[in-house]
């Protein structure tokens, strides 16, 4: 499918008319800060931001969710029998998302969907998925998506990619799953040639634009050992408050915990974001917690990212260049000098 | 302001040499700009990393408990507070501090700028005295520092170190405001349906990263509430009210200990003011026992403290 053209007053008209078979999603502003959000017919939309808040992931791994139902009473006739959590899983999309966002679903997806282990969840939430993201023109100074693998108009984990164009969008397709939305949706009209030429241009303007970068290229030939016995631990931990910021704002963090919460005789069993930072983290049932000091657990949360994660998958490291944790850590803990330190060791 | 830094470094290298101190904590220059960094600086080489600007938001004191080093601290009125809590506490003792009083003239909240500039980043900051310019792509700002400082230090009355070893610059005016707590009375004045709507929504957006418990120096406890798994006192999901109970329990924790530093609120990543909760019990500490934390080394906090006139004939 050629590239298409819509007037950017269109495109809320279109996601209505997406409405009819999709749930649609979209970055919204709300209390200062944008999230993604169901798309109201009013138009909620807001296409304005650099990077959402929170990460989209809590769209197909929520921070809280039920996952089964069980009953205590013997009694009853489904006693003691532990069910799944009916859910719908209605065909989505979500517009709008930055092309690291997405490329991180793609990386969680090894998590989650393996020839080892699948997550019924997320992988029916994956199927029902489509991805239409929006290229960034003004990268932030935090992002450095072009140094792992990314960038600010990487196509890899998209269906649909969105060029800004002042008064227009540039809209392409890259899938199949996309080509069948751009069908719903009715976008049907060629770009010429002048505007393909424009989204070209602006690709690489926007590539230059990124300012900040990191090194991996020793990462991959690092022992572990030498990596988790190096000198700089306490120096980069110190400032650290051991909180869930920079994992629970992080696309690519997929930890979790398993929780029963039990009223009388009738509980749910649910699934809540965890986080290497916290102590519980680690704590066994016998009292006995292996990484009991804060810097065992600032350690792991790098060597998750930085070297299990690069030597068990070889496809580089599990971070997408966001920013997210740069910016919002309270006490300026910066992964970008933690790569440095870690590929020079 | 901008300029204790000379002085910060100065004595840091002094206590440094002469042993005074195994180690100073301080703050350093952020990776981004109006951002810096808590530090540890165990040798002189390195003290010229400590930086001070109006950007040193959080407190120092969460770094002390469980130290048993000499140490050095720098210190705005509130650090120097919550220190004093700490040694009344037994966290830490007095002999074992070098305590480095900065006289403060107030933090200035990031989020303040950020919200300003309305989705522009800003690149390179200055300082003097008065004013703070800002410098981003295609803009350039000279503010007034006053009008975009974190609430609590706008309402500060106790700039200057309460206790210290060396001071960093001559000790600056207090205020004489007589009320800092109109925000309080304002939600004193509502409904109690409506009151619980407003705590309701102010932590509506709250994920539970427990940031702000974490940069408060009164939360050293070895196994907070919320993390305790035998018996497990309250849900670990974002069920609202497992959530409320955290705000909750974390603010009556905190009575007659908190400081009003800020450090909760400029921590939290969804921009939630959970220094609403503390404020209100740090008015009643106010009110009914005439208290303000970490004034003294010498005073047991208030809810610590038993009088036989008590007022209240049922604790006789
Ligand atoms: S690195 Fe920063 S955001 Fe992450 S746990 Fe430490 S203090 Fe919190
Ligand atoms: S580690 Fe930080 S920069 Fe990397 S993907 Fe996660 S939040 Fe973004
Ligand atoms: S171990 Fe830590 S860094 Fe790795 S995914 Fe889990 S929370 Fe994120
Ligand atoms: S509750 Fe907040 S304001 Fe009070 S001492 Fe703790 S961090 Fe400071
Ligand atoms: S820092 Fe903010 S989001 Fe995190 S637990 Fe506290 S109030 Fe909630």
């Amino acid at each position: 499918m050629s590239d298409k053209i819509i007037k950017k007053e269109e495109l809320t008209n279109i996601l209505k008319a997406l409405k009819e078979t999709y749930e649609v999603i979209a970055p919204v502003k709300e209390n200062g800060f944008y999230s993604f959000k169901p798309f109201k017919d009013g138009g909620n939309i807001d296409l304005n931001f650099t990077n959402t808040r929170l990460s989209p992931k809590s769209l197909l791994f929520p921070q809280s969710e039920r996952i089964f139902e069980f009953n205590l009473d013997e009694k009853s006739k489904d006693g003691y029998i532990v069910k799944e959590h009916p859910k719908d899983y209605p065909p989505s999309v979500i517009v709008g998302i930055r092309p690291c966002d997405a490329k991180a679903f793609k990386l969680v997806n090894i998590n989650f969907d393996n020839p080892e282990f699948k997550d019924p969840w997320w992988v029916k939430r994956m199927e029902a998925m489509t991805f239409i993201g929006l290229g960034c023109n003004e990268p932030s100074s935090t992002c450095f998506c072009t140094s792992v693998g990314c960038g600010p108009f990487n196509e890899e984990s998209l269906d649909v990619m969105l060029f800004d164009l002042e008064e227009y969008f540039l809209v392409r397709a890259l899938t199949e799953k996309g080509e069948k939305l751009l069908k719903q949706g009715r976008v049907d009209k060629d770009v010429d040639e002048g505007l393909q030429k424009k989204a070209d241009e602006l690709r690489i303007k926007a590539e230059k634009k990124i300012s900040s970068s990191v090194p991996t290229d020793k990462l991959k030939e690092k022992k572990i050992n030498d990596l988790f016995n190096a000198p700089f631990w306490d120096d980069v931990a110190f400032a650290c408050i051991n909180c869930g910021t920079c994992t629970f704002l992080c696309p690519t963090c997929w930890c979790f915990d398993i929780q029963d919460e039990v009223t009388k005789t009738v509980g749910d069993r649910i699934r809540n974001w965890d986080s290497c930072m916290f102590p519980l983290f680690t704590l066994h049932a016998s009292g006995h917690n292996p990484r009991p000091e804060k810097v065992q657990r600032v350690r792991q949360r790098f060597m998750h990212k930085l070297n299990y994660y690069v030597d068990k998958y070889n496809t580089g490291v599990a971070c997408v260049g966001c920013g997210r944790c740069v910016k919002y850590c309270p006490v300026n803990v910066d992964i970008r000098e933690v790569f440095s330190l870690m590929n020079g060791l | 302001m901008i300029r204790y830094g000379d002085t910060i470094r100065e004595i840091a290298k002094k206590i440094l040499e002469e042993k005074t101190v195994d180690l100073i904590i301080g703050f350093k220059k952020g990776t981004l700009p109006i951002t810096t960094e808590p530090v540890l600086i165990k040798d002189t080489q390195n003290s010229d990393q400590l930086y001070w600007d109006s950007f040193c938001n959080m407190n120092l004191a969460n770094y002390l408990p469980k130290r048993g080093e000499k140490i050095g601290i720098i210190a705005k009125g509130c650090d120097s507070r919550n220190i004093a809590v700490h040694i009344v506490e037994n966290q830490i003792k007095r002999e074992q501090l070098y305590i480095i009083g900065v006289p403060c003239k107030g933090m200035i909240d990031r989020r303040k700028i950020v919200s300003f500039l309305g989705g522009k980043e800003v690149r390179e900051v200055t300082e003097s005295d008065e004013d703070i310019t800002i410098k981003g792509e295609g803009f350039e700002h000279t503010l007034k520092k006053n009008d975009y400082l974190q609430n609590n230090c706008s309402t500060c009355m106790h700039r200057n170190p309460v206790i210290y070893d060396a001071i960093v610059g001559d000790l600056v005016e207090e205020r004489k405001d007589p009320d800092p707590y109109d925000d309080v009375k304002e939600i004193e004045g509502i409904g109690l349906e409506e009151r619980w709507e407003s705590f309701s929504d102010l932590i509506k957006d709250c994920i539970r990263c427990y940031a702000c418990r974490n940069a408060c120096p009164l939360c050293y406890c070895p196994t907070c509430f919320v993390d305790e798994s035998g018996p497990q006192w309250v849900g670990k999901s974002i069920d609202p009210t497992d959530t409320m109970t955290f705000h909750i329990l974390r603010a009556y924790h905190c009575t007659g200990r908190c400081t009003d530093c800020g450090a909760c609120q400029q921590a939290c990543p969804m921009d939630i003011n959970v220094k609403t909760f503390t404020r209100k019990l740090n008015k009643d500490v106010l009110d009914l026992y005439g208290c303000e934390a970490g004034l003294s080394i010498e005073e047991r906090p208030p809810l610590d403290t038993y009088k036989p006139d008590d007022y209240d004939k049922f604790i006789r």
